[in-house]
């Protein structure tokens, strides 16, 4: 019951909020975006390093990461098989 | 692994390497030029990024709900793969920035939101690790209770600044910038599929691991 | 379980809380003192030549409120853990839920004190004329405390037992609450500004409703099967 009172609230409440946000007040956008032509020349860096840049981040990031994964997959497995053969020794034993 | 692995693998590393050409063809961007290309990876990484988000979410609401320790494995891998996909998103979006709008960082809604997700997801992954036994539960209600944030987050940073472009640029990219684009997505989606399966894999390695011990020690 | 004994039991755990906290003083008093150091901090860390930033109030307001705020959360469950009472309040035959929502009002009723004599404070340190609107800031701070404690105190309950809870409330907490932040500090930001916009002001606080609304029931549902351990 206490559940289906509080969802209603819920509802409720929220519903003012779709309102305001629907009606946003006057949204302060303070203007940092200067297109990259007007900058002073000094302020413009060159494109190709920092796309490489970006590309190669991503694929050493992915690969080192494919590499944790799969070595901590192998160690787990080993000791998983190492220790089930241990257990499959002790009930021979 | 299962059977599908290891032809989806080839498949994606294919994509992968395919994808620098398909990029390099694509048309320049008129007011960015060539720095606009990070978009083909950045906006990919992004959108994995939110998917994982909500795998993790769900799962863990699951995860509450029946206690069933898969869906705690499905939301811990999720919760690595937001951290991974959120932080190449965070760093190429300030390497295309810094040429694009002459800054490496902007406090706008859309970096903003997702920069407070993210360390939502990396304060996940630590309490998992520091926060002793029985810290998966907390993990999941945290993991709950930063999905329940996005609305918020996302409508309290909108007041500030907007640079960032609005939503609606991909439904109007022009053909030939919309193939790379939806090529690399679907690379970056077959990798997020691989990288679940394997890292749900060795979670479910480590359950069997310590089953184990637990059954040495009888 | 009826409503009746759900509140009755809300009761009994306030009063059991400020029964232990009038004695001893001893949360109200550090965390004052502490919220009271903290501004001193940002005080040395942004006046220049006499003056604070412009703007700055707001902002020292409710960080010093989150630090402090964590600190009370913390010491709040500490007193439960160190006494094992929380482990006798979660056997007890009364509604789980009873116990979050008693602890909630603790933490509020405690936070809004310190905000009685932070505000006052940071009006005469940062120059920051917070009282122009005395129902408005009222409004705004209650709601936006909720949200904060509301999450806080989930997360604080749910910490009890864990390793490195200290740290790891913040680490937490922060991200979460950082919608409670932008809107206390801009909705408190619309109020000293010469020309008082209601509709700024009105849609911060609309925003803390919704907030506090979506997260009390949400740790509300989340409270039992978290504390189940």
């Amino acid at each position: 019951m206490l559940h289906l009172r509080f969802a209603f609230a819920t509802l409720l409440l929220t519903g003012p909020v779709a309102l305001a946000a629907a009606q946003p007040a006057q949204p302060t956008q303070q203007d940092e975006f200067v297109p990259i032509s007007q900058l002073p020349p000094q302020e413009q860096l060159p494109a190709a390093p920092l796309l490489v840049g970006a590309y190669v981040f991503v694929v050493v990031t992915l690969f080192v990461y494919v590499l944790s994964v799969a070595r901590r997959v192998t160690t787990v497995q080993r000791e998983v098989d190492s220790l089930a053969a241990e257990i499959k020794g002790r009930k021979k034993g | 692994m299962p059977k599908w692995f290891a032809p989806v693998a080839l498949a994606c590393g294919a994509m992968f390497a395919a994808s620098p050409f398909l990029i390099a063809n694509a048309p320049y961007e008129s007011t960015m030029g060539l720095v606009q290309k990070i978009f083909y990876y950045h906006m990919p990484s992004a959108w994995m990024f939110l998917l994982a988000a909500i795998v993790c979410g769900i799962a863990s609401g699951r995860f509450l709900g029946s206690g069933d320790p898969r869906h705690d494995r499905t939301a811990q891998a999720a919760a690595e793969l937001t951290v991974l996909f959120g932080l190449l998103t965070l760093v190429t979006g300030p390497l295309w920035a810094r040429r694009a709008w002459g800054t490496w960082w902007v406090w706008d809604p859309r970096v903003t939101s997702s920069l407070v997700g993210w360390m939502i997801s990396c304060a996940y992954l630590i309490l998992r690790k520091y926060g002793g036994p029985g810290s998966e539960r907390l993990a999941a209600g945290v993991a709950i209770f930063g999905m329940a944030n996005v609305p918020f987050i996302y409508i309290s940073v909108n007041y500030w600044r907007t640079i960032h472009p609005s939503t609606s640029v991909v439904p109007t990219l022009p053909v030939s910038m919309g193939v790379p684009l939806w090529f690399c997505v679907t690379a970056f989606l077959m990798l997020f599929i691989l990288l679940m399966a394997m890292r749900v894999r060795l979670e479910e390695s480590r359950g069997q691991l310590d089953a184990l011990h637990l059954a040495l020690e009888e | 379980m009826s409503t009746q004994s759900f509140w009755a039991t809300v009761r009994q755990i306030v009063r059991k809380d400020l029964t232990v906290e009038v004695r001893s003083r001893e949360v109200a008093y550090t965390t004052l003192f502490f919220a009271v150091s903290c501004l001193l901090v940002f005080a040395f860390a942004l006046v220049r030549e006499g003056r604070a930033p412009e703007g700055a109030g707001e902002g020292i307001l409710w960080a010093t409120l989150t630090f402090a705020g964590t600190l009370a959360l913390g010491r709040t469950f500490e007193r439960e853990r160190q006494a094992e009472t929380l482990r006798a309040l979660l056997l007890a035959p009364v509604p789980r839920t009873a116990i979050y929502v008693g602890k909630l009002v603790g933490i509020v009723g405690l936070l809004v004190a310190v905000q009685v004599v932070l505000v006052p404070l940071v009006t005469l340190f940062f120059g920051a004329p917070l009282l122009r609107h005395p129902l408005w800031l009222a409004g705004i701070l209650v709601t936006g405390t909720l949200g904060f404690a509301a999450v806080g105190t989930l997360f604080a309950a749910m910490l009890v037992r864990a390793r490195s809870r200290d740290v790891l409330l913040p680490v937490l907490l922060y991200p979460v609450i950082v919608p409670v932040l932008i809107a206390g500090v801009r909705g408190t930001s619309a109020l000293v500004e010469p020309t008082f916009d209601v509709a700024i002001a009105r849609f911060w606080l609309t925003l803390l409703l919704a907030f506090d609304t979506v997260f009390v029931t949400l740790a509300l549902w989340t409270f039992e099967p978290l504390m189940t351990d």
